[in-house]
């Protein structure tokens, strides 16, 4: 556990959007820390609310049909509902963000580098040649060679792995105390995606700045979080720290995640398992547990919404949203991730 | 980027020289009959049409035919057989008309366009972006020989608010100058703020929701930075192709009728007059003086067009 600065306190944090086929439920009471220095990671698979999420925290979820609920305080500041004139302040010099696709989220026709001064300007009013001198250190920062003569060039003559280190620099220009990193990996090839997330840590421990890193990939959390959060249909199913996850995981969900990762110290399984079944729409989700059309272990308390609570003895931050009791599942998680996936699931094929 | 204007400038005179060709073809030797009868207007007699056949080398190969009216065209040696008046004199005289009415109308359209599109996009679906889009669709509709005719009658005839047509030259007096060019502009100009402010709103709400502007947005720059830095930047540029092609279709041509109207005395106005009059002449020297404006216009746009959007510049 991190011993740094509170920074951000989410509480109870929901957005829903009024569409035609109802009203869709992305974010459903989610509740998080985050302290200075520690990498938190929010994972899921697509459509479980965890980019939502991390863009209502910016107030970015722009829609005039969504709704928001619940709070979260940065540094004593409200972010929710906060005007556009307060959350200014915070976006770019307080709380930066990297986005999924770096192919389209630099200007295309504006160079890097004053896409970058243009930021610096805004919040620190740095005279032009000094806001491109601090540019040039952040690119040669993120590993960009010849950054002096790259300062001038247009995202097009990049490539995507270099786009997203413009953005890492773009992020990291106003020493924000919070990164938010929206599968920062995704739409890079997979050598580029460990280059990447290299220099996310290594940035960290430079400056000390949080990050959350928004994830559907914990192969790629293995290396660099400090805590976990498992997000599912909107909710948090389970949140706890990298050990407590990745070797004592409590709810289905987080197995069959932990189940569907190739893992160089296990037998090569012939098939990856998968988690059989789709998300629920999060405009008709089922009630109780979420989760409980796709799990092998649903029993009758499931029809009941389980609450997030600690349920391991000892282990107050290892918090889930499981009705079996702990040492059962232990047990049962052994066979799971084999189980849970291909299908297994009685009537799986039905749904 | 510099090599870029000089291939585009040599491909323009490639297309110049298409044009010239298609130009000569079209005139003297698609149609049917002497074309040193065409060429002299109704009624000539006998000795003309003699002198001309001999001018213009139209028992000499096409060739050669085609060298001398290219000639004539290029060295201003070419001359009405009708009003036995200098074609290229009567063009230089109807220039700064022209251009007075292209230019000024072009800049009204745009600067006008530019405003109703962008407000229509940021109210959009609210009653600003609906009531203008009911002006648009009805600017669109409006033929500029009525609504020129319209104004002409009442802003201008009736009750004497504008010159009843008629033009005043830039150098003599630029407040009667434009004075006298107001409603020709607002004339010609209303067409096009209803087709381009249409446009640009488009463009504008396909902007809004790039990836790019999120980025805007989370670097925490205000609504209006948002807007002109990174939104309109980017939906201008195919409106600023649009803007140069009319402009040379409108110089080219475009403005007949509005300077028909308002009797501007321009170059529209004495193709059209010669087009009335058979007077091939002027007409195929006033086609090449707006093929070579539309020629001209579509390179200016193209580089403009490299330099509003650096990606053009590599290919």
């Amino acid at each position: 556990m991190s011993d740094g600065e509170r920074l951000l306190e989410v509480r109870d944090l929901r957005v829903s959007f009024a569409t035609e086929e109802g009203v869709v439920q992305a974010v459903d009471g989610v509740s998080f820390d985050l302290d200075s220095g520690e990498v938190l990671a929010v994972v899921g698979e697509s459509g479980c609310g965890k980019s939502v999420t991390a863009m209502t925290l910016m107030g970015l979820t722009r829609s005039p049909n969504a709704r928001f609920e619940g709070t979260a305080e940065y540094k004593s500041t409200e972010l929710i509902g906060a005007t556009d004139d307060k959350l200014r302040q915070v976006r770019g010099a307080e709380i930066a963000m990297i986005f999924q696709d770096p192919m389209t989220s630099l200007n295309p026709v504006q160079k890097i580098g004053d896409q970058i001064v243009e930021q610096i300007q805004e919040h620190e009013g740095l005279p032009d040649a000094q806001a491109r001198e601090r540019v040039i250190e952040l690119l040669e920062r993120v590993g960009i060679p010849r950054a002096r003569d790259r300062v001038d060039s247009y995202p097009f003559e990049f490539s995507g792995g270099m786009r997203q280190r413009v953005m890492i620099a773009l992020a990291l220009s106003c020493n924000p105390s919070i990164l938010i990193a929206d599968e920062p990996t995704t739409a890079l090839d997979v050598t580029i995606q460990a280059q990447i997330l290299q220099r996310v840590r290594d940035l960290r421990d430079e400056t000390g700045a949080a990050v959350i890193l928004v994830t559907h990939d914990l192969g790629v959390v293995a290396d660099i979080a400090d805590r976990i959060v498992v997000m599912y249909a909107g909710r948090v199913v389970e949140q706890g720290t990298l050990d407590q996850i990745f070797y004592d995981p409590q709810h289905p969900y987080t197995w069959g995640l932990l189940g569907s990762i190739t893992r160089v110290d296990r037998p090569r399984p012939e098939r990856l398992p998968a988690i059989a079944g789709l998300p629920p729409s999060l405009a008709d989700r089922p009630t109780g547990c979420h989760f409980r059309p796709r799990c092998p272990h649903e029993f009758a308390e499931c029809a009941n919404v389980p609450p997030l609570e600690a349920r391991v003895e000892g282990q107050p931050d290892h918090q889930d949203r499981c009705w079996l009791p702990p040492d059962e599942k232990r047990v049962k998680r052994e066979v799971t991730p084999g189980e849970i996936g291909l299908g297994e699931k009685r009537g799986a094929e039905a749904a | 980027m510099a090599r870029f204007i000089v291939r585009r400038l040599f491909q323009m005179i490639g297309v110049m020289f298409a044009v010239s060709v298609l130009t000569f073809l079209i005139f003297n030797v698609i149609p049917n009959g002497d074309p040193a009868v065409r060429m002299a207007g109704r009624h000539p007699s006998q000795t003309i049409i003699d002198q001309i056949r001999k001018d213009w080398h139209f028992d000499d190969p096409i060739y050669v035919q085609y060298v001398v009216t290219m000639k004539k065209v290029f060295t201003g040696d070419l001359k009405s057989y009708f009003t036995q008046l200098n074609v290229n004199e009567e063009i230089r005289k109807g220039i700064p008309r022209t251009f007075s009415l292209a230019i000024g109308a072009a800049l009204l359209w745009m600067f006008v366009a530019v405003c109703f599109g962008l407000y229509s996009a940021v109210k959009a679906g609210r009653f600003a972006d609906r009531f203008l889009t009911i002006i648009a669709l009805i600017g669109i509709s409006m033929p500029v020989f009525w609504i020129g005719a319209l104004m002409n009658y009442y802003l201008g005839f009736k009750w004497g608010i504008f010159p009843n047509g008629g033009y005043v030259d830039l150098t003599d007096d630029p407040v009667d100058w434009a004075y006298h060019l107001i409603l020709p502009w607002t004339a010609l100009a209303i067409l096009f703020i209803g087709f381009y402010s249409r446009v640009l709103r488009s463009n504008v709400l396909d902007t809004i929701n790039e990836d790019y502007v999120r980025t805007a947005r989370a670097k925490g720059l205000s609504e209006r930075q948002i807007l002109v830095r990174h939104v309109l930047r980017n939906s201008m540029i195919p409106i600023v192709t649009l803007w140069g092609l009319d402009f040379g279709a409108v110089i080219g041509g475009g403005a007949i009728l509005t300077e028909t109207v308002f009797d501007l005395q321009g170059v529209g106005q004495y193709a059209a007059d010669a087009v009335g009059q058979l007077d091939v002449p002027p007409v195929l020297a006033t086609t090449m003086f707006a093929a070579f404006f539309i020629v001209l216009l579509n390179a200016i746009v193209d580089i403009a067009y490299a330099y509003l959007d650096p990606r053009i510049r590599l290919q």
